[in-house]
């Protein structure tokens, strides 16, 4: 494979070119991007599974996992380090992902979307339920260095530059799984699982890792999200979360890894200016931006990129 | 024994009422194979329109009983207004792509009527309780039960039955059927697909709007309504299996069932019960309780 990689190459690009512009942005510009990112990395989760022709509209119970496990291990094991209190996040929610998967990986279509969202319901209602996890409304989370390094200054910006090399990595690291034989077979189990089977490949061994990759990128992007924000309650785990995670994938589309970060970040930005300017009606616009890019640009956004390289 | 009989009749009554709002959706998924996620808007949409005008027939100083009919009035304007509109003005745009498309269609919409709601009725409640206690209550058991929730019980069994009768003993319920079988051969044979589509989802906002209705007196009609009934909607249709009517009543049953058992008897575990069992449901069968096999595409 001696090729040119444009994926990898425009990734490096991005990240060298946001990690030395990050310190010029402004807090909030660096917060909304910081959010964005994880939940790009949860969509990310998501796109690995609409490629192969699965819709979950319950990734909010592996997001809001990731965002309880760093909370629970930061108040009862006192670990206050964020890539640490991440790594726990990616791990549970793999682990949870690894059980619930062996079920899973059996449906498709509606009942894949029901079951998963049937799982992630189960999850919010037992948060709910719980006074040592503070119920509905949740609680704080402090987080004290990322990675060895002190975080009390800088504090934005540090966030940020954690988001960018974690999205990096789960970018560089989903992009050479979509390039490989299993990554690859994806794409044909949509297409006609019979015939996958004849020709001496597992579906089941295909969707499971799929999900499976989807999970631990979904906790980990509820992870990011917890350290940022600094406060989780059960509504991470509630349909309309997931919701928001199919509404950005179908937005972004399934063309590239790059696609969900970009997708996160245009709903992160009209999220953020649509809630400010009209909090009663932001739902609306979305609704609308949403069924303009079902009618108009059915494989998402990122159709804009494919156009115009098709054109040039 | 009596704790189980409040129980069984708590059950019930949330049973039929969830079954007037599931049957809705599962008729449209058995003929349009639309899972409408906007149906819970309709349901609000409903609650909204009674509550509101149900106020206004009261404060005119009208006949207090003539509120019932209010209620039904209301409802029926809705569906038949927003049923027509949505089907013509969005869904019939969508047919022929691939499910999951038309539940973010769906999805898209329900966003949109969330806030729609709240920019005609704002953001505080609506309270309209005289039907709820005009008609008295008896008492069963040592415990009062409002004769309300008996209303509600049969109005649940005659949309039932109705529904029985019509696709079973009537030339439309049977064009109908044959819809839900094969969409193709049917309009190959001569039927108007496109019309039964239009009555289909008419009648299915219709059901939604009616559960809103006749719920309307029992709750503070508030944002957020249609969001907590479209996934118990989802529960009871996923349950019974999609598109199955037999399946909408049966599931409804067992969620009303598991959730009066679990306020009753283990009250943490309210919520999470009804989406347990839509899980086990799920697990045991794959395809709900009455939903058939499917041929596997070659």
């Amino acid at each position: 494979m001696k090729r040119l990689d444009r994926t990898r190459h425009v990734l490096v690009l991005c990240l060298a070119l946001l990690l030395l512009g990050g310190p010029f942005f402004p807090d909030w510009a660096l917060f909304i991007a910081t959010l964005a990112m994880a939940k790009g990395l949860a969509v990310l989760g998501l796109m690995l599974l609409m490629r192969a022709g699965l819709v979950s509209f319950g990734q909010g119970l592996y997001y809001c996992l990731g965002a309880y496990v760093v909370g629970t291990v930061g108040q009862f094991l006192h670990i206050t380090d964020a890539l640490v209190m991440l790594l726990f996040a990616g791990v549970v929610s793999c682990a949870v992902a690894a059980l619930l998967g062996t079920l899973l990986a059996a449906y498709r279509g509606i009942f894949f979307a029901m079951l998963s969202l049937s799982f992630s319901m189960v999850l919010y209602g037992l948060l709910v339920k719980s006074p040592s996890l503070g119920s509905t409304d949740g609680f704080n989370i402090a987080v004290r260095s990322i990675a060895g390094f002190s975080a009390e200054s800088h504090r934005r910006y540090l966030f940020f530059a954690l988001s960018l090399v974690l999205a990096f990595g789960a970018g560089m690291a989903v992009h050479g799984f979509t390039g490989s034989n299993v990554g690859r077979l994806a794409a044909a189990v949509r297409d006609n699982e019979l015939r996958v089977e004849y020709l001496g490949a597992s579906v089941k061994t295909v969707v499971y890792l799929n999900i499976l990759i989807a999970a631990a990128l979904a906790g980990l992007g509820g992870g990011l999200t917890s350290v940022t924000v600094g406060h989780i309650d059960p509504d991470l785990a509630y349909w309309t979360t997931s919701g928001e995670f199919v509404f950005v994938a179908i937005l972004s589309g399934t063309g590239s890894v790059l696609a969900p970060f970009l997708g996160s970040l245009v709903f992160e930005v009209l999220h953020s200016f649509a809630y400010q300017y009209s909090p009663n009606t932001w739902q609306m616009v979305v609704g609308f931006a949403m069924l303009f890019v079902i009618a108009l640009l059915p494989t998402g956004l990122w159709s804009i990129f494919a156009l115009g390289r098709k054109a040039g | 024994m009596g704790e189980v009989l409040a129980v069984v009749i708590d059950g019930i009554v949330y049973s039929s009422w969830l079954f007037i709002i599931a049957v809705g959706l599962t008729l449209i998924y058995g003929v349009m194979k639309i899972l409408n996620m906007a149906h819970g808007s309709l349901y609000a949409l409903g609650a909204y329109a009674a509550a509101s005008l149900g106020g206004r027939w009261l404060a005119g100083g009208h006949a207090p009983f003539g509120i019932y009919a209010i209620l039904i009035a209301a409802a029926l304007a809705v569906g038949v207004i927003a049923g027509p509109l949505i089907e013509k003005g969005l869904l019939q745009f969508m047919y022929g792509r691939e499910e999951i498309v038309l539940v973010l269609a769906t999805y898209a919409l329900f966003l949109i009527l969330e806030d729609a709601i709240k920019l005609v009725w704002g953001v505080d409640p609506y309270f309209v309780t005289e039907p709820y206690s005009l008609l008295g209550s008896v008492e069963i058991g040592g415990l009062s039960y409002p004769v309300y929730n008996g209303v509600l019980l049969l109005f649940s069994i005659f949309v039932g039955v109705l529904l029985a009768w019509a696709l079973g003993w009537t030339r439309q319920g049977k064009m109908l059927l044959a819809v839900i079988h094969d969409r193709e051969i049917s309009a190959a044979l001569g039927l108007n697909v496109r019309r039964v589509y239009l009555v289909t989802f008419t009648l299915g906002t219709t059901l939604a709007a009616i559960g809103g209705a006749l719920t309307s007196p029992t709750i503070a009609v508030a944002p957020g309504i249609g969001v907590q009934v479209i996934v118990l909607a989802f529960a009871v249709v996923v349950i019974g299996g999609l598109g199955s009517f037999a399946g909408a009543a049966l599931g409804s049953l067992i969620v009303g069932m598991v959730r009066s058992g679990a306020v009753h008897y283990l009250p943490e575990v309210e919520l999470f019960s009804i989406y347990l069992a839509m899980a086990v449901v799920l697990i045991v069968r794959p395809k709900g309780l009455f939903g058939g096999p499917e041929p596997r595409r070659i």
